[in-house]
């Protein structure tokens, strides 16, 4: 309607859209293909790691292009609503599993590396980076504590939702988190992230205790 | 590794008993210092230079010569100094070396050794400790130690190195996302106990690269600096770095240039 009353509003929107259709370069563009040519002769496959991992996702290009410079809110949305698209929720609306399976999951840093079984399920080493729990204190500090996470953030389905999001893919709430991408890039699968669910939210699970 | 480190941690501190009064991360700090002190200043690395010293010094390989022509930068045979020079632009290979690449490089050369076969046994397995490689990068970085960092940056193709190594080091990838930044760009950090290098800082970067090559008690085993690399990118998800590729020689120059003006302490003890 506008755009018939206002025609040169009109062209400079299609202007914009060229503008941002130029500004969509793909993963590719955004590192030296210098670097990328050295990453591809430098490494040799093995076990499940083969070489398309060296290859980026958009995501995982803009981040390396911002890594050390403030990246612009722009991308910031850009990079938000890519993440948040990706997200599956329970298809049975079922958010909770079983905490004691989740506190296994939480423990294990095995998975996805050239010296792991592809046949073993892989883990979530949430204590790598973060305390859970005050009974394990081997725990990292590169996330937040989540010590009282359900006790703190309460047991509604607003939180739930949002962790689970979180879980499954964090860039979607945090451009450039160091967090991975557990759900999206099936890292871990949905009844995993359940039980993880639950290590969180569980009245009866440390993290609450 | 995560699961056996964390044992061995824990299984030291409750021997141990008294870490009440310490913050979980100090406790596991000291156990190793302790034994370091058990051994009273030696570092088991010691059998591997001693070692290193007789294969650098003995006729071998079809051409049974030895490598004392071999220049490490500071000119043929000079092993004194030379690790903390490098890596360095050498005209001859056309290249910038880092010690491991230059070492194979004089085996082929002067020695008459097949590449291949000395990349073969490029790590130890941590039983037979069979890599010559190992032993001669022990033997020439000790001979280094307690001199200063001063990795030369004269040579264009020195600062590409440097500017692709930093470039790689904030490379993010794999199933996970991780770079080399996402566990070394900041002070304080922790993976469980084990305290994380701020890489991008002269401090952090000193600490670090002056303390490797290094006896890793856990796996009984000497550890060099494209090993620690390579251990890096297995868990991030990666696949295998080559021995000597232009990555791991670019992230090499990358840390070792931080590192500039810090006083070699390698070969070290580590976890």
């Amino acid at each position: 309607m506008h755009s018939r009353r206002h025609p040169i509003r009109n062209a400079i929107l299609v202007i914009v859209g060229f503008v941002a259709l130029a500004g969509e370069v793909g993963a590719a563009d955004l590192v030296a293909p210098s670097v990328q040519k050295t990453l591809e002769a430098s490494f040799s496959a093995k076990g499940q790691a083969t070489l398309a991992r060296l290859a980026q996702d958009k995501t995982q290009g803009l981040c390396t292009h911002y890594a050390t410079s403030p990246i612009p809110a722009k991308v910031v949305t850009e990079i938000t609503a890519m993440g948040f698209a990706t997200i599956k929720y329970p298809a049975d609306g079922e958010y909770l599993g079983d905490w004691q399976r989740g506190e296994q999951i939480a423990q294990s840093g095995l998975g996805k590396q050239s010296s792991d079984d592809v046949e073993k399920p892989a883990g979530g080493n949430c204590y790598a980076c973060h305390e859970l729990t005050k009974a394990e204190i081997a725990h990292g500090n590169l996330g937040p504590s989540l010590y009282h996470y359900g006790k703190l953030h309460g047991d509604n389905d607003v939180v739930k939702k949002y962790t689970w999001g979180k879980i499954y893919n964090a860039e979607a709430f945090t451009a450039c988190s160091s967090m991975p991408r557990f759900g999206h890039k099936g890292i871990l699968t949905a009844a995993q992230m359940k039980d993880l669910m639950s290590l969180l939210f569980d009245p009866r699970s440390p993290v609450n205790q | 590794m995560v699961y056996f480190s964390k044992r061995c941690a824990m299984a030291i501190l409750l021997a141990w008993g008294a870490v009440a009064p310490l913050s979980a991360a100090e406790a596991v700090a000291d156990p190793l210092s302790q034994y370091r002190e058990m051994l009273g200043g030696d570092n088991p690395a010691d059998l591997w230079v001693s070692r290193g010293e007789a294969l650098w010094t003995e006729p071998r390989g079809p051409r049974k010569a030895t490598l004392v022509q071999c220049d490490l930068g500071l000119g043929a045979g000079v092993v004194k100094g030379a690790y903390a020079r490098l890596p360095r632009y050498f005209s001859e290979t056309g290249a910038v070396e880092d010690l491991e690449s230059r070492l194979v490089s004089c085996m082929v050369q002067f020695q008459g050794f097949k590449r291949e076969e000395i990349l073969a046994s490029r790590f130890g397995d941590g039983e037979r400790h069979s890599s010559d490689l190992e032993a001669l990068v022990a033997y020439v970085v000790t001979a280094s130690k307690g001199e200063r960092m001063a990795v030369p940056q004269n040579t264009s193709q020195e600062k590409r190195a440097y500017s692709m190594g930093k470039a790689i080091f904030f490379y993010r990838a794999g199933t996970h996302d991780f770079s080399c930044a996402t566990c070394h760009s900041a002070d304080n950090k922790r993976i469980r106990l084990q305290a994380l290098p701020n890489l991008t800082t002269p401090t952090g970067a000193q600490a670090a690269y002056t303390t490797w090559p290094a006896y890793r008690v856990s796996q009984g085993e000497f550890r060099t600096m494209e090993w620690r690399l390579n251990d890096c990118f297995r868990q991030q998800r990666l696949p295998d770095l080559k021995y000597g590729s232009p990555a791991a020689i670019a992230l090499t120059e990358y840390l070792a240039r931080n590192a500039n003006g810090a006083v070699l302490a390698a070969p070290a003890i580590k976890r």
